[in-house]
């Protein structure tokens, strides 16, 4: 919200400080400033000058030589301004003075733009005359102003004043950002009542009163609420004889520096009365009022509305209408309807000022698709008893300006008001709460100043009715710490039991993983949750696969965000692919991230959100190398028992080849594999990509921190090696697991050291050799004990067809 | 004898100085005091020398042998300086060298700012906890003082699954989780994904990281919460940080109130970093609501408690002078490899 600080002031008459001072104070008591702009910012040595005699230029046709008395001097100025008479009083800018920017009324520079004594086409010139842009102001807030060429002073001034005071321009325009819980202040007054108490200064608000012109405002209209759930209260005043005219300057300058562009009296004063009071008012031309009679309903399904914007409106039966006799006129809260909308010839105005139902009004703004100022406000739900004031504040307005005469009376009606918030007074409390020592008098003084009413003999705070956002204990806490200065409070640490700072254990496990694959060359990326459903396509997943049941966003930024992923590969591709499109060699890339399965479509309850440890590469290094990386990062949580690994992982996406599932005692713990070449084309990378994805829910329960020292070998340890010839389709696994199984408790280790296919070994069939190394714990081996174990092993290779080799 | 050993002494001297390498001292050490050695030779012919003199012909023996074994051991201990030196001379290299490294990978720096948080939290005793990132609605808005019409849901732009289940907003519902355990006091933080409707540009992303700190126990104030986030961005950015607390409205805590700390770039004296304010907002904190600690069922009574919530890329961005949040999600090696 922006505000002109002069509006301020003139309800806090005694505030007198520096911009930056004001705005740091409110902005610690909690109004928070976001910025502020001083309106004469770069405006220096500017005055009202007089053109005394116009001349036209010897050697230009389109510029003029003009005597302008600036006070104190009369000086010579060339203009190219097409606007100007001799007479005219014009703000100037003298030799060596500032301006804010170009007659354009483009961006402003910083510094302002430094004005000099020159000659334009040989013809000596001491300044310039201004137009509003180069003042740094626009058309919208002197509408006065010509379209282009110099502004022109319309009130009375004199020659060598301060133009920039004349204009009003000596001001600073403050931006709030109001939170959400402070309806008040969403208003001049509300700002103006915070201020004053920030400062400690009286708050004097404009005393409202209508004179009336005799006559009753019921012989006029009657209003009938019939859905009071959403209004409670509906006020309606009549002002006769309206004379449409441009408002006076003063209420145009500020309502333009809060953002609002002047219109006409009528409009100004419904705009000016929702800025100072925040009550959003509605005035209708009363002679389209059917009846003249108000009825407050929700509309019908399916009805539509013309509101004044010219726009056809679609209505449900939830939203709020504003009728007459016959007919709707306006949504209520949002928008007045075109066919009772104020025009230029409007005699006599039904003005409304009403308290709807925030929510309500935030749903139908939403749905209807329209969002105004007026429902900006409502939807934060407004105080019942503002609107009564405010409506008043209206007429007064009409009256004081001469815009029109108020009809005696009001017609409100209104629910019964909720009743004003008591809170217990506990100063102790409060102290305890906030670590501090105020005194109680102190937090009354600091009560005072906010209008909260303290009874001595109930003890109970009472609050005001505009300040809907206090209503316990700790809110009358927070007013206290406020005004006593978050800044004053002690910092202390927490007391009280000591707790131990710790990582869970899957956090543990976590950052393990990240240490691991940083070690074997990988760096962290991190994707997004959401994804496209193609992604199901580019990956080759079969239509009837259970990963394209995925949990879906209602309403998400796009397609391309829908669905949650159910699989993690999407997002180490996409990055990977985006690497090799910029030419990046040898990339390797891991993430640790959720994916999302739902235990159910439609989604009833929480989905399993499964961390996964996703790798990919492509550039130096193979399947073997991503292999290595899995094994090194399960030793390392402890997973030190054999991993096996299935080939027929059946992963679409992989390479039929080149894939396997990795198990851990009968567990699959995740795959591993080259990227199928078909999906790797999706993502147009050109390259063998390697992938592993390990799934963290199934590791947790198998990974330990837990060692223990084994001791080191005492005892000689004797090795075999056995050469074998081996069908090509029987995996070294297989050959290992026979090894493992037969080769006894002395078995300490087996190493492939030689696996060889080629012309020396007759086709189907591969040469294969290992290193086979037994050990006891407690004694040296015998060469029976050894030779015992071989046998056994020998034994079950030849089962699998094996040949030994000499 | 006493001319002969003599002899012999001088013999072995002149051998061992002639000697240019290892094998010729040992042909020296043989030839002199072997088994057939010349020395060993006088020893043999002690059966010659008449009795009374055998202690001193012995004694002069053993002097000539003693001599002749430290003269070649320090010969050869010369001569074993003298090869090492030369081959070391052999084997100077160019230091200037390229090295070879194990090319180890890099963290995000969104991590790298996570664990920095984690170190500074667990230090103070708070547990690490997480959250579910698909949320329901009661978790992520209700329980925390949002009910269904308030206008903070909207101010949040909440990616819905259904009318019920969402993608939360916010991490604040892992408070709500960790009331609901019973086990007080309470001091956690809960870092993790979060979701917003923002369209992604330089300072949006419709995913993003939070960290969310909760303390519950007997008699926290205010000031408590104050000491513990001053201590936590003297950590993070350093000593001479100042903080500022400004208040500010959070539906679920009360008083409520947003972090600044002075600029680390200019000190606080305003700068382009910090918009020449002098002053970068941090987080937002404030007191729990009594709301939400008894729909926790916690007596508010007996408890108080704080809550924080830090935007984790906010932090990342800022410390590690990042200036597009895009960098953080494409994952390119360039900007990976710089942290």
């Amino acid at each position: 919200m922006n505000t002109p600080l002069s509006w301020i002031k003139a309800y806090v008459p005694e505030l007198a400080c520096e911009d930056k001072e004001y705005c740091d104070a409110m902005t610690l008591s909690g109004t928070k400033v976001e910025g502020f702009e001083r309106l004469d910012k770069n405006l220096e040595k500017i005055v009202v000058g007089h053109i005394e005699k116009i001349e036209r230029h010897p050697d230009a046709d389109k510029l003029i030589v003009c005597q302008v008395n600036v006070g104190a001097e009369t000086v010579q100025i060339v203009t190219g301004a097409q606007n100007l008479k001799e007479g005219d009083y014009v703000p100037t800018v003298l030799d060596g003075g500032k301006v804010a920017g170009g007659h354009d009324g483009g961006p402003l520079p910083e510094n302002g733009i430094k004005i000099k004594a020159g000659k334009l086409r040989g013809v000596e010139s001491a300044g310039m005359m201004c137009a509003i842009e180069e003042l740094g102001s626009s058309k919208d807030m002197y509408p006065e102003a010509p379209e282009d060429g110099v502004y022109v002073f319309r009130k009375p001034v004199t020659p060598g004043e301060d133009a920039v005071e004349a204009l009003g321009l000596h001001d600073t325009v403050v931006e709030y950002e109001v939170t959400s819980n402070r309806v008040d202040c969403y208003s001049i007054l509300g700002i103006a009542r915070e201020a004053a108490a920030t400062f400690r200064k009286p708050f004097v608000p404009p005393v409202v009163e209508v004179k009336g012109n005799g006559e009753d405002v019921n012989d006029f209209i009657s209003v009938e609420i019939k859905d009071a759930d959403l209004c409670s209260r509906f006020c309606a005043r009549v002002c006769k004889n309206i004379k449409i005219a441009p408002s006076p300057e003063w209420m145009q300058r500020r309502l333009a520096a809060c953002g609002i562009r002047p219109i006409n009296n009528l409009v100004d004063i419904t705009n000016y009365v929702m800025m100072e009071y925040g009550q959003p008012m509605h005035a209708y031309d009363l002679d389209n009022v059917s009846g003249n009679k108000i009825i407050v309903r929700r509309a019908k399904d399916g009805d539509e509305f013309q509101t004044l914007d010219g726009q056809m409106r679609k209505l449900d039966s939830e939203m709020l209408m504003i009728c007459d006799a016959e007919k709707e006129i306006g949504l209520a809260g949002i928008m007045g309807g075109e066919n009772s909308k104020i025009t230029d010839d409007v005699k006599t105005v039904l003005f409304e000022a009403a308290t709807f139902n925030g929510a309500n009004i935030r749903k139908s703004s939403k749905r209807v698709g329209l969002r105004t100022d007026a429902s900006g406000i409502f939807e934060k739900g407004l105080d019942p008893r503002n609107a009564e004031t405010a409506i008043n504040r209206a007429c007064q307005l009409i009256e004081e300006l001469g815009c029109g005469e108020a009809v005696g009376g009001i017609v409100d009606v209104k629910e019964p008001f909720r009743e004003l918030e008591q809170i217990r007074f506990e100063p102790d409390r409060i102290n305890q709460f906030l670590g501090t020592d105020i005194s109680k008098d102190e937090m009354l003084e600091i009560f005072g100043r906010l209008e909260l009413a303290y009874d001595e003999c109930t003890g109970m705070i009472t609050a005001p009715s505009f300040r809907q956002d206090v209503g316990c204990f700790a809110d009358i806490a927070e007013e206290v710490a406020r005004f006593y200065g978050y800044d004053k409070i002690p910092t202390t640490l927490p007391s009280g039991e000591a707790t131990t700072g710790k990582l869970t254990f899957k956090l543990r496990i976590e950052e393990k993983a990240r240490d691991i694959a940083e070690y074997c060359g990988f760096s962290q990326g991190m994707c997004y949750s959401f994804e496209s459903p193609k992604v199901f396509d580019k990956l080759l997943i079969p239509e009837d696969s259970d990963l394209r049941k995925a949990v879906t966003i209602s309403n998400p930024l796009g397609e391309d965000f829908s669905i949650m992923r159910t699989i993690s590969l999407n997002g180490i591709l996409t990055s990977l692919a985006t690497n090799y499109n910029r030419r990046n060699k040898n990339v390797r890339l891991y993430e640790l991230g959720n994916i999302y399965i739902p235990k159910s479509l439609p989604v009833v309850d929480y989905p399993d959100e499964r961390m996964q440890f996703t790798l990919g590469m492509y550039g130096e290094g193979d399947f073997f190398t991503m292999k290595g990386v899995v094994e090194e990062f399960l030793e390392s949580i402890g997973m030190t028992k054999k991993i096996s690994y299935n080939p027929n992982a059946e992963k679409t996406f992989l390479h039929p080849g080149r894939q396997a599932l990795i198990q851990y005692k009968d567990a699959v713990i995740g795959y591993l594999g080259e990227i199928h070449p078909e999906a790797a084309d999706n993502y147009d990378i050109d390259t063998k990509v390697y992938i592993a994805v390990l799934d963290m829910p199934e590791i947790l329960p198998f990974a330990s921190f837990d060692r223990k020292y084994e001791g080191i070998a005492k005892y000689p340890a004797v090795s075999r090696d056995i050469s074998m010839v081996v069908p090509k389709d029987i995996l070294v696994g297989d050959i290992e697991k026979v090894i493992e199984q037969r080769g006894g408790k002395i078995l300490e280790e087996y190493r492939l050291f030689d696996i060889y296919e080629g012309s020396q070994i007759r086709s189907g069939y591969k040469s294969v050799a290992y290193s086979i190394t037994f050990r006891a714990k407690d004694r040296t081996l015998e060469e029976s004990d050894v030779a015992g174990a071989m046998k056994k092993i020998l034994n079950g290779l030849e089962g699998l067809g094996i040949e030994l080799r000499a | 004898m006493k001319e002969k050993l003599e002899q012999i002494k001088a013999d072995a001297i002149r051998q061992i100085n002639e000697s240019e390498a290892l094998d010729k001292l040992n042909d020296v050490r043989v030839n002199f005091l072997g088994k057939k050695g010349e020395l060993t030779a006088v020893l043999k012919g002690m059966k010659d020398v008449a009795p009374e003199d055998r202690p001193k012909v012995g004694q002069l023996v053993n002097e000539a042998r003693a001599e002749i074994e430290r003269i070649l051991d320090e010969a050869r201990t010369n001569m074993e300086r003298k090869l090492r030196e030369a081959r070391m001379r052999a084997e100077v290299i160019d230091v200037t060298l390229p090295s070879q490294r194990n090319k180890v990978g890099h963290r995000h720096p969104n991590t790298i700012a996570l664990e920095e948080v984690e170190r500074i939290f667990t230090g103070m005793g708070y547990e690490v906890v997480e959250g579910p990132e698909i949320e329901k609605d009661y978790y992520n808005f209700e329980a925390l003082n949002i009910p269904a019409d308030h206008p903070a849901k909207d101010e949040q732009d909440t990616f819905y699954i259904n009318s019920d289940i969402l993608l939360r907003t916010q991490t604040s519902g892992v408070q709500v989780h960790e009331m609901e355990k019973g086990r007080l006091p309470i001091r956690m933080i809960a870092p993790g994904r979060v979701f917003r409707s923002d369209e992604v540009d330089a300072t949006h992303s419709p995913s993003f990281h939070q960290i969310e700190g909760l303390v519950i126990d007997k008699k926290i104030t205010f000031a408590d919460l104050k000491g513990t986030l001053a201590e936590f961005a003297h950590e993070l950015f350093g000593e001479e940080t100042k903080v500022k607390f400004r208040p500010h409205h959070f539906p679920f805590t009360e008083p409520s109130a947003e972090m600044d700390v002075s600029c680390f770039k200019c000190g606080g004296s305003g700068c382009r970093f910090c918009k020449g304010e002098g002053w970068i907002e941090i987080l937002g904190c404030g007191m729990v609501h009594p709301n939400v600690l008894k729909m926790s069922n916690i007596d508010p009574d007996v408890y108080t408690g704080f809550a924080f919530g830090v935007g984790l890329e906010r932090i990342a961005l800022l410390k590690y002078e990042i200036d597009d949040m895009r960098l953080l999600y494409e994952n390119d090696i360039r900007f990976l490899k710089q942290f």
